[in-house]
């Protein structure tokens, strides 16, 4: 039978649901008008006040908000609350710009594990599963999100965060992992490093994964599933709304249902703006109705996807979003681990008063990515001996590799030898498309 | 007789050295002594100069990465243990070696030893009271 973690919003009529989405907008935007001078300029630039905002049907009328707008005002120029009542912040970098802040209420990391336990639920998870989460934690909100679900649900939760995977075989081994939450590439690598340990799926006992993060096709699900000997599911989310647990596969595997109570979904032709109808592919656009410290309103995510609301055998209503077809953040995946390029830069930064030109290589040889980082000389780190270089050398791979939680190869070259445009560094070179 | 010495960080790159010794030329810069100190992706260029200031600057207007530092430069006779003698001495009191490279001048049958070493101080004491002749810059940049 079906387990749902909170059945009242998980299985709502369209009616009722339409009803408590049109309460919390209309709420959510009166707030924001009131406390971000930023929304309340938007706002009146377009003619509206909150007085306009009665319902979803009118949440067209609201401009849409931009990562460039979180970067205007960034750190905290969007939040909506005192920073006393913040009890949290995460943020995403980019290479193109600064790097963008999101912040949490307690209410609002209550909302944030109960939309991953939704999720957990959805996958057959209870309070007698272990959660193995390698997930990065930190700033980026994959380990904490889930982390907080798991707990809610009562699993044993096992923070085992990223790298080191031969000591994540171990620990899923020996700890008993029946549930396991990472990027669908590093369960993938999990796998074949699984085999080369001589480990195979009936000497664990996972059950099922949480996979997201990133996209992944059906044929990567099924070698998962067959390999980890699990049931491969797919979770979406992303900082700027809250993290993971946005949206949620449930056992049937065929999109995501989003905790719409939450945010809602819309989907626009990313040219014109324009909602297009339920059923068509488009530019998915969220808006936060729940959250106090950072709630977007239509954020454009520049995912690619498709809403449909139809009968699933679950028996949730929530709406479904079938698999975005691509992603153009500047994220890369590196066995398995997320890295943002802009995490080399805050390294170097941290290492010397400047940080240099510098630029990830990556490439795939023998089926493993491999990751070469060129870091462009300064005055201030060349000295005669070679000792003293390949020191350098060291220092920056064990602050890379701390970092990022996976091996580098650094490799000094000589100033103005990055390729730029428009005097700007070409920060990755990914040989692997 | 403290020696400058120019390094200069080179990668691996075919007609990176050549590119360098004709910006030196081109500038009427004379290289006395040359080593290279290699590794598997960059290498260290160590010149000693006529005019080691000039060089630097020339070199840094290139957006070479350069650094200037303070070497010795003993004369060792061509007979067998002339080197030894040098090395002996610095072992002797415990001053340990970096790098060291050598290079002969066209008129004289003697050979010169370029010393990087941890203490150029005591090192030159030692070297001196046991009897071996440090080269002045002005002879090496002169010769
Ligand atoms: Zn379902």
């Amino acid at each position: 039978m079906e387990r749902y973690w909170n059945e009242n919003m998980e299985c709502a009529t369209k009616d009722e649901m339409k009803a408590l989405q049109s309460f919390r907008l209309s709420q959510t935007v009166r707030r924001v008008y009131n406390n971000v001078p930023y929304y309340r300029e938007r706002m009146e630039k377009a003619g509206i006040t909150p007085d306009d905002i009665h319902g979803v049907e009118d949440l067209k009328k609201l401009p849409f908000t931009m990562k460039q707008d979180l970067r205007d005002t960034y750190p905290y120029g969007l939040f909506a609350v005192p920073m006393e009542d913040v009890v949290r912040v995460h943020a995403s970098s980019g290479t193109t710009g600064k790097q963008i802040v999101v912040g949490y209420t307690q209410h609002d990391l209550d909302v944030w594990s109960e939309c991953c336990a939704r999720a957990l639920t959805a996958a057959g998870a209870t309070n007698k599963d272990f959660m193995h989460v390698s997930y990065g934690y930190g700033l980026f909100t994959g380990g904490l999100g889930l982390h907080g679900g798991a707990e809610k649900v009562g699993m044993t939760v096992i923070p085992v965060s990223t790298g080191n995977t031969n000591r994540q075989i171990n620990v899923i081994k020996d700890f008993g992992s029946t549930y396991i939450c990472c990027t669908p590439s590093y369960a993938l690598y999990l796998a074949e490093t699984m085999k080369e340990m001589g480990i195979t799926k009936d000497d664990i006992k996972l059950k099922a994964g949480l996979f997201g993060a990133e996209p992944w096709t059906e044929e990567m699900r099924r070698e998962i599933e067959e390999n980890l000997g699990l049931k491969a599911l797919d979770i979406y989310g992303l900082t700027e709304i809250i993290g993971p647990g946005v949206a949620f596969e449930c056992s049937e595997q065929s999109g995501m249902h989003i905790n719409e109570d939450h945010f809602i979904a819309e989907t626009i032709d990313p040219d014109t703006g324009e909602v297009l109808p339920e059923g068509s592919q488009g530019e998915i656009v969220f808006t936060c109705i729940s959250k106090e410290a950072f709630p977007l309103l239509r954020y454009r995510t520049r995912d690619i996807g498709i809403l449909k609301r139809e009968k699933c055998s679950c028996g949730r209503t929530l709406i479904k979003m079938m698999k975005p077809a691509g992603r153009s953040d500047d994220m890369l995946i590196i066995r398995g681990v997320n890295v943002f390029p802009s995490q080399v830069e805050s390294v170097l930064l941290q290492l010397g008063n400047t940080a240099p030109y510098y630029q990830l290589i990556v490439d795939r040889v023998n089926n493993t990515d491999t990751l070469e980082i060129q870091v462009e000389i300064s005055p201030e780190m060349f000295s005669d001996t070679v000792k003293s270089l390949e020191d350098q050398e060291k220092i920056i791979k064990s602050a890379v590799e701390s970092t990022l939680g996976i091996a580098a190869k650094i490799r000094l070259v000589e100033p103005k030898t990055i390729q730029r445009t428009e005097g700007k560094a070409i920060r990755v070179i990914d040989k692997r498309k | 007789m403290l020696i400058k010495q120019i390094s200069i960080f080179v990668e691996n790159k075919p007609g990176r050295l050549s590119n360098i010794t004709n910006i030196l030329k081109n500038n009427n810069i004379d290289i006395r002594a040359l080593s290279i100190a290699d590794t598997k992706d960059f290498g260290i260029l160590r010149i000693i100069v006529n005019d080691p200031e000039k060089a630097c600057n020339v070199l840094k207007d290139e957006e070479c990465t350069v650094t200037i530092t303070d070497v010795l430069a003993v004369g060792v006779s061509d007979e067998p243990g002339g080197l030894s003698v040098v090395m002996d001495t610095l072992y002797n009191n415990s001053i340990s070696v970096e790098y060291m490279y050598a290079f002969v001048n066209k008129s004289e049958d003697i050979a010169y030893v370029i010393l990087r070493v941890a203490d150029n101080q005591k090192a030159a004491a030692v070297l001196t009271s046991a009897g071996i002749k440090l080269l002045t810059s002005k002879e090496i940049y002169d010769m």
